[in-house]
């Protein structure tokens, strides 16, 4: 698939040369949900720029644009970041997974995450802004990519190998790279656990 | 944002070349940092050199019981090694209360060591700011300084560093190692970061287009035990007004080893040598720890807006060191 962010490109930049003669925009080969797209971006670009002005993945918001809400957060190499504050030229070679891709990914398999229902059971959603980006800490909690890190309210003396246990105080803190202007904070706690514990 | 070319080397020789010493040459870590003050204008570089496939991330232990941690090691992975978690959990401790699960997995360690300092003044254009333009004047002085400097600052510049690994490394006397166009060479934490007197745009001892390799982490006195406390206007994902890392090793009783760094109070992370040297040999007491604590703090010079800094450090280095003397396990 080809893409590109606006301006046309001169050179890959990415060679020592580069510095040389300016080259500040490239052609890179970004693998975004199981699909490789070569893209044709300024460097300056940042992923979350490329997701939704190139290649039209718009379920990654831009809330702060500076690494404070989390309504931006993708998966790189399965874990979580924040692709405001990555440059789209860098992460060429990385496994890049969109809100659109966990969805695509849940009706291959027609499996309804346990968190769908349990957070239309405790009607948790105000305007939605930050859903698809909070759901997925509370999702990722007992399995995926950074589960096994305590956050700091778990005690540290915790024996190494130990599970880490999931405890309100735990959830909240997993949740709290994602602001919702809303406040829809206490019921959304309240649906990880109902899911993880 | 300005254009910017961008290098992705895989050597340490490309990423110095591509460098080049210039000031105008940024290297490129994680990146939660730098392109944030790019997006700013603080930040205009017209070179990245891009470090993070350099492998430089490992985390190893060596043979002599130190820890060497790769400049890229990302702050997610140094929190849970096994080693750090066992040998060194003020570290974690320090780095599980930074920032956000997401800024984690992508932080580097070098870069965390390297951000910028979050005084607002520096990181609006329009104000004057000695750090961003020398010459300029502080904006802080006079200005909103609620979450400036109360030690070691001068009339050029307030501002703190606000990484809470920096203050767990000044307690764990960690090493830094450098390489650049001189060669390799290491530099105690403690000696790395300058104060601002009257350049504040200097801010370590870094020569030109030196990089960090890795962080040194001496095996930890046997027996000892360590803690980090923050303090910050919410629970989590905010910096740290104040905080507390220390390491004390008990015989007997009595104080055989101790180490306490203090943060979010100066231009770098203040190793309170007077704390330790009034508690070394000690048995401690309330009324000892309230000395020693007030031996550092006696010092401190608040601005208009942060005298209730001296007493939140007050309070903090005062559970901190009443738990890790009164701590069961040590002999
Ligand atoms: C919302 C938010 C909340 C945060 N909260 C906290 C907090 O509570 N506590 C905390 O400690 N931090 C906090 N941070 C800061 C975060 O920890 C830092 O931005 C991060 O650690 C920087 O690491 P990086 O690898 O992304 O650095 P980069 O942005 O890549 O680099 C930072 C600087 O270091 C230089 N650099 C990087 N690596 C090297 C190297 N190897 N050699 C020489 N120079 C190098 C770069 O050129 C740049 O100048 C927060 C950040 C955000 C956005
Ligand atoms: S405190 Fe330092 S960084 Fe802040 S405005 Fe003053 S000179 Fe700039
Ligand atoms: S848009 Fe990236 S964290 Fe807010
Ligand atoms: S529900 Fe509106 S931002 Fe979270």
């Amino acid at each position: 698939m080809e893409a590109r962010n606006g301006r046309s490109a001169h050179g890959t930049g990415r060679t020592a040369r580069g510095a040389r003669h300016a080259v500040t925009e490239s052609r890179v080969t970004l693998r975004v949900n199981d699909t490789e797209h070569r893209v044709e971006l300024e460097h300056s670009a940042t992923l979350l720029e490329v997701l939704r002005e190139a290649l039209g993945l718009t379920d990654s918001q831009k809330g702060c644009d500076d690494g404070r809400c989390g309504a931006c957060t993708v998966l790189l190499d399965g874990r979580r970041v924040n692709s405001c504050l990555l440059l789209a030229v860098a992460q060429e070679g990385r496994e890049i997974v969109t809100v659109e891709g966990l969805v695509a990914a849940a009706h291959a398999e027609d499996d309804r995450h346990p968190l769908r229902p349990a957070a239309e059971e405790r009607d948790v959603l105000r305007c939605a802004y930050c859903a698809p980006e909070q759901h997925r800490p509370a999702a990722e909690a007992p399995t995926a990519g950074d589960s096994a890190q305590p956050s700091v309210v778990t005690e540290i003396d915790l024996p190494t190998d130990a599970p880490v246990r999931l405890t309100a105080d735990e959830v909240r803190d997993r949740l709290s790279g994602h602001l919702c202007r809303c406040g829809a904070y206490p019921n959304r706690a309240d649906t990880g656990l109902d899911v993880v514990v | 944002m300005k254009p910017v070319s961008y290098v992705n080397p895989r050597t340490l020789k490309e990423a110095a070349a591509a460098h080049g010493g210039r000031p105008e040459a940024r290297y490129l870590g994680g990146g939660t940092n730098l392109v944030d003050l790019m997006k700013l204008g603080v930040e205009r570089p017209d070179v990245l050199v891009d470090i993070t496939r350099l492998s430089l991330d490992a985390i190893e232990e060596q043979a002599d019981g130190s820890l060497r941690v790769g400049a890229t090691a990302r702050n997610s992975d140094l929190a849970t090694h096994p080693a750090v978690k066992e040998r060194y959990p003020m570290l974690a401790q320090a780095l599980l209360s930074g920032a956000s699960g997401q800024l984690r997995n992508m932080a580097t360690t070098a870069g965390n060591l390297l951000q910028r300092t979050r005084c607002g003044y520096f990181q609006d254009l329009s104000r004057p700011c000695n750090k961003r333009v020398p010459g300029s004047g502080c904006g802080a002085i006079e200005g909103v300084n609620r979450e400036h400097a109360v030690l070691g600052h001068s009339s050029h510049c307030v501002a703190t560093h606000p990484s809470d690994l920096a203050v767990a490394l000044a307690a764990l006397d960690a090493l830094v190692e450098l390489v650049g166009p001189g060669g390799v060479r290491t530099v105690p934490l403690t000696e790395f970061y300058l104060l601002p007197q009257d350049r504040p745009d200097l801010e370590t001892v870094m020569r030109p287009g030196e990089l960090v390799t890795a962080v040194l982490l001496l095996a930890p006195p046997a027996g000892s035990v360590s803690r980090y406390r923050k303090a910050r206007d919410r629970a989590g994902y905010t910096f740290a007004l104040a905080s507390v890392a220390a390491v004390v090793r008990l015989e007997r009783g009595a104080v055989r080893h101790v180490t306490v760094a203090f943060g979010g109070l100066a231009h770098r992370p203040w190793r309170a040598r007077r704390t330790e040297a009034a508690l070394l040999g000690t048995s401690p007491t309330p009324e000892t720890i309230e000395r020693a604590v007030e031996a550092e703090l006696a010092d401190a010079v608040p601005l208009r807006h942060n005298a209730y800094k001296v007493e939140l450090a007050r309070g903090l280095a005062h559970e901190v060191l009443s738990t890790l003397t009164t701590r069961p396990g040590t002999p």
